[in-house]
């Protein structure tokens, strides 16, 4: 058994594993953030001031990580139902008295923070859903996997009410990543997916105007080119006129003309894609790739059930971040509100992810030297 | 079927090992699904988005050209653009266009049509576009609104060139002017040379010179982002300038026909008589063209159009005029050309005459009538007997054969639009016309250029001028050269130089007593021939508007103006070597020497006199 695990030896704790940072993940993420700035940069059309702004979200995104870092996995699994029980009570504050932006509440405005809760949640029905599933063996009975559904559907659905399907879809996808790895029947999952399949005429009726409208834009985009289709259309424009070698930094037409709609969040990789071409997209794609690796790689590490599980949803969280995000930019998925993570402008998001990674030090750093 | 299961570290480890592979592999493969859109986009698809990112931001902006200028023969400008001062809103950039109306309007007259025509104008542009509220602008209200411009965001003052005519009423027909394009002319004009312009030429030179005045519109390649704001000019195809174009026209001339004309409405035409140069082409009243560049009040227009006097006419191509005893020199030679006459034959006048059989009486001007005359002095007294019993023995169907030759019943083919043929009678176009046979006293009355006769006052400038030329045609024309970029290029119909076969003998004939009209103490024009070197032929006329009774005498102080007759005048100097020919009409201004003489006099006189 430790010859199977040959770094678990006794020998001293390195300066990473004492400062419980990860320096393969770190230097990802720092690789990303400066991408994400110097497409900012062209996105905003040169101007400095978002630049500095998104340079200080990152640095506090940074900072909090570490912090998050120093926090003993212990800690998350004690303080899981508490956690998610608070981010649920927040989630109805702000459908009782949310502030209305977009025509979506969304923001919990208290005094001197705005803050949206559903970010925090995120990572709380992970967390819950990884202790409640550690706490029985593996793989989960049918009853633990009905009742793990509940938690993840409950804060899945207030978010969704808001309404913020985006948000709500990655709730839902963090806790489901966290019942996948837990281990649940294939054949449960096939099962699943033919009854969601089937619910979806049904979810259509759920569906707010504007919802049926990114979707029925999704699926004929040309039909108003002008209107409701044009972010879709404009972002495949910027795209495929980028070709495989992009057209360079900076100089893309399409966002610096304001053809590309918000250029510098939901839709940046639009402009990355235009000045840096196929090739510059599959490096970004391998560099996502190679943090969500780390990831699994570190969840792989963590001593017990609930770190590996929690590690690895958190890791899977994030590529379905990524992937809803490009997807909706190139055209293969609807247009949700889903930012690329430490790439697109704005803070909020980008906390949460960073505590996300942040919290994969900590399952990852706080290792007892020897195996239980 | 275990009721209780324990953690089993190793199990579970495996499971998850195994999850987080399935995971991978789930991954890799979204992964790839991602990059194949991607390579679908950016390598086959590259072609047609950047085709549709080109188009996307080049947008193709027209370059409207300067309008050409227009001058005189002499270089006076006729025609200019002025940069008029306008007060222009974007829209966009106004927040309440409503409140900030009201307090333009607190130190700015801006009436109903300024604000209906404004309307009108923001709903055909952009938002971003700089609309015009009020044109022409005076010193006062720029610089009223220069001291408020900060309270002011979105209003601002612009110079824009704006067509404007310094003679004003004076060329008015003639030039015409230029107005906004309508809808009738939208669907007739070249949309792409029509791109950013705004005006066109409505009347007069302005119109029919269009083409040339107009100029190329050029094209600016301008980059925009999506919501058609321009950015930066990718490149450009200047606009090319509408030509000049130098007029024969004589603005010191025509002033003189203008003025002289003093409360007389009328018309004068002055032609070169070798070129067929239109040295005057007046008709009064004129109106002032500047009113109609930038949209003339309904108001305003009304009142032109149901003026008496009506302004909007252009006499001097489209007024239908008896020419009456102006005819008289052609008419004469006509008898003369047919053998009709010879120029000794003389006839007794005793103040009337008399068909055959028939008891109503023609009557001469002269009451008690001219005695014994010959032509000569048929036409130097005017006697209506001589050229009764004339038109008698030509008959109706060699005096239109005749006529006919000198233009009269024709157009003369001027480069204005608009003109009238006039009339000529026959006995062909009343049967086709009228459905009534001839009658021999319309033949009568036809010889002294009344009854059915009408001329415009260009065609009789004309006749005179081919009768000036000794019967060589001309096609009168008001154009004389254009120049465009530095490069004057000759304008007009080359001359056909065609001719009216003629016997000298009979011409001079004519001609002698044409002189004798005016320098013989017994013409009756003899007033104007009183001082001068050269020799001026010319011909009186007065051409009746009311018809006097059998019984009746014409009595002018009894009658209202507008039953007086019109006062006419034709002439061409000198008479050896003629350079210029004139025909002046004046109309309710009774008899032909006393009012519509003395102009053609001092247009003569001035024209002559210039080097």
């Amino acid at each position: 058994m430790i010859a199977s695990v040959p770094h678990l030896s006794s020998r001293p704790q390195s300066l990473w594993q004492r400062i419980h940072l990860d320096p393969v993940l770190l230097s990802g993420l720092v690789i990303l953030a400066g991408i994400g700035l110097l497409v900012l940069y062209s996105a905003a059309d040169g101007n400095m001031v978002m630049v500095y702004k998104q340079g200080i979200r990152l640095g506090i995104a940074f900072g909090i990580m570490g912090l998050i870092a120093q926090i003993h996995p212990r800690t998350f699994y004690r303080w899981a139902p508490y956690f998610y029980a608070g981010g649920i009570i927040l989630l109805i504050a702000v459908l009782v008295l949310g502030d209305i932006g977009k025509g979506a509440q969304r923001w919990l405005d208290l005094g001197i923070i705005r803050f949206q809760p559903s970010e925090f949640v995120k990572i709380f029905t992970p967390m819950l859903v990884a202790r409640f599933l550690s706490q029985n063996p593996l793989p989960p009975q049918m009853k633990t996997i009905a009742l793990a559904g509940g938690w993840i559907l409950l804060p899945t659905l207030l978010i969704a009410k808001q309404p913020d399907l985006g948000t709500a879809l990655l709730v839902a996808s963090a806790g489901f990543a966290v019942l996948f790895f837990a281990g649940i029947p294939w054949r449960l999952l096939g099962i699943l997916a033919a009854a969601g399949l089937a619910a979806m005429p049904a979810l259509w009726f759920l569906l707010h105007d504007y919802q049926r409208d990114r979707l029925l834009m999704f699926l004929n985009p040309e039909q108003d080119p002008l209107g409701r289709g044009y972010h879709t259309i404009q972002a495949k424009i910027a795209i495929g006129s980028g070709g495989l070698w992009g057209k360079g930094w900076l100089e893309g037409t399409q966002s610096h003309l304001a053809f590309l709609p918000e250029p510098h969040t939901d839709f940046i990789f639009a402009v990355w894609a235009e000045e840096f071409g196929l090739l510059g997209c599959i490096a970004m794609l391998i560099l996502y790739l190679a943090i969500i690796a780390r990831g699994f790689f570190m969840a792989l590490q963590a001593q017990d059930s609930f770190s590996r599980l929690f590690g690895a949803g958190l890791s899977l969280t994030f590529f379905v971040y990524v992937f809803v995000n490009i997807g909706m930019v190139i055209g293969i998925l609807p247009v949700v509100g889903v930012p690329l993570p430490l790439v697109s402008y704005g803070g909020t998001s980008m906390v949460t992810v960073m505590a996300g990674f942040g919290i994969m030090m900590s399952l990852y750093t706080h290792r007892r030297l020897v195996p239980s | 079927m275990p009721p209780f299961r324990l953690k089993d570290a190793v199990h579970e480890n495996r499971l998850i090992v195994n999850r987080i592979t399935a995971a991978s592999a789930f991954v890799i493969l979204l992964t790839a699904g991602l990059i194949a859109r991607l390579v679908f986009l950016q390598v086959f698809g590259h072609e047609y988005y950047t085709m549709l990112a080109h188009d996307n931001r080049v947008k193709i902006s027209p370059l409207p050209p300067t309008r050409g200028l227009i001058y005189d023969r002499n270089g006076l400008l006729v025609a200019e653009n002025v940069s008029v001062y306008t007060l222009e809103i974007v829209p966009e950039q106004v927040e309440d266009l409503e409140d900030t109306l009201q307090r333009l309007q607190a130190f700015l007259t801006i009436d109903e049509d300024e604000i209906s025509r404004f309307n009108k104008l923001m709903k055909r542009n952009k938002r971003f576009e700089s609309i015009p509220l009020k044109l022409r602008l005076t010193d006062g209200e720029v610089a009223r609104f220069a001291v408020k411009r900060p309270f002011f965001h979105g209003v601002d003052i612009h110079a824009r060139l704006v067509r404007h005519y310094p003679y004003g009423a004076l060329v008015s027909h003639v030039v015409g002017y230029v107005g906004s394009i309508n809808e009738r002319e939208l669907k007739r004009l070249n949309v792409a040379e029509y791109r950013g312009t705004t005006h066109v030429g409505k009347v007069g030179v302005e119109h029919s010179y269009e083409a040339i005045l107009h100029g190329h519109t050029g094209y600016a390649e301008i980059e925009t982002n999506a919501r058609g704001r321009e950015l930066r000019v990718l490149k450009e195809t200047p606009p090319q300038p509408g030509a000049d174009l130098h007029l024969t026209l004589d603005i010191e001339l025509q002033k003189i026909a203008y003025q002289g004309l003093g409360e007389h409405n009328g018309a004068v035409v002055a032609i070169e008589p070798s070129s067929g140069d239109v040295l005057v082409l007046a008709s009064k009243p004129g109106f002032d063209p500047n009113d109609f560049v930038y949209g003339i009040s309904g108001k305003e227009y009304r009142a032109l159009q149901t003026s008496p006097d009506r302004p909007l006419f252009d006499r001097t191509l489209r007024g239908r005029y008896p020419p009456g005893s102006t005819i008289k020199p052609f008419i004469g030679l006509a008898g003369l050309e047919y053998g009709v006459r010879d120029s000794h034959t003389e006839t007794y006048c005793p103040g009337f005459y008399q068909l055959p059989g028939v008891s109503h009486r023609y009557r001469d001007w002269k009451r008690w009538g001219h005695g014994h005359v010959d032509l000569a002095m048929a036409i130097v007294q005017s006697c209506d007997v001589y050229f009764y019993d004339l038109a008698h023995d030509l008959g109706i169907d060699r005096i239109h054969d005749f006529l006919h030759q000198f233009g009269f019943g024709q157009r003369t083919g001027i480069d204005i639009s608009g003109e009238k043929s006039g009339l000529l009678p026959s006995r062909a176009w009343k049967r086709r016309a009228r459905k009534q046979p001839w009658y021999p006293g319309e033949t009568l009355i036809t010889g002294i250029g009344q009854g059915f006769l009408q001329v415009t006052p260009l065609q009789l400038a004309r006749s005179v001028a081919i009768l000036a030329n000794r019967g060589t045609l001309i096609s009168p024309h008001v154009a004389a050269y254009t120049v465009s970029g530095g490069k004057s290029v000759p304008w007009g119909k080359a001359e056909t130089q065609e001719k009216i076969k003629l016997s000298p003998r009979n011409l001079q004939t004519i001609i002698d007593a044409m002189i004798a009209v005016v320098h013989s103490p017994r013409g009756t024009a003899r007033r104007i021939g009183q001082g001068i070197e050269f020799k001026i032929a010319g011909k009186t006329g007065t051409a009746q508007v009311f018809t006097v009774k059998q019984e009746e005498e014409y009595r002018a102080e009894k009658l209202a103006k507008k039953l007086h007759d019109h006062a006419l005048f034709i002439a061409f100097a000198p008479a050896d070597d003629p350079k210029i020919a004139v025909a002046v009409i004046a109309e309710h201004a009774g008899h032909g020497g006393s009012v519509a003489a003395p102009i053609a006099r001092r247009i003569i006189e001035k024209y002559l006199e210039q080097p």
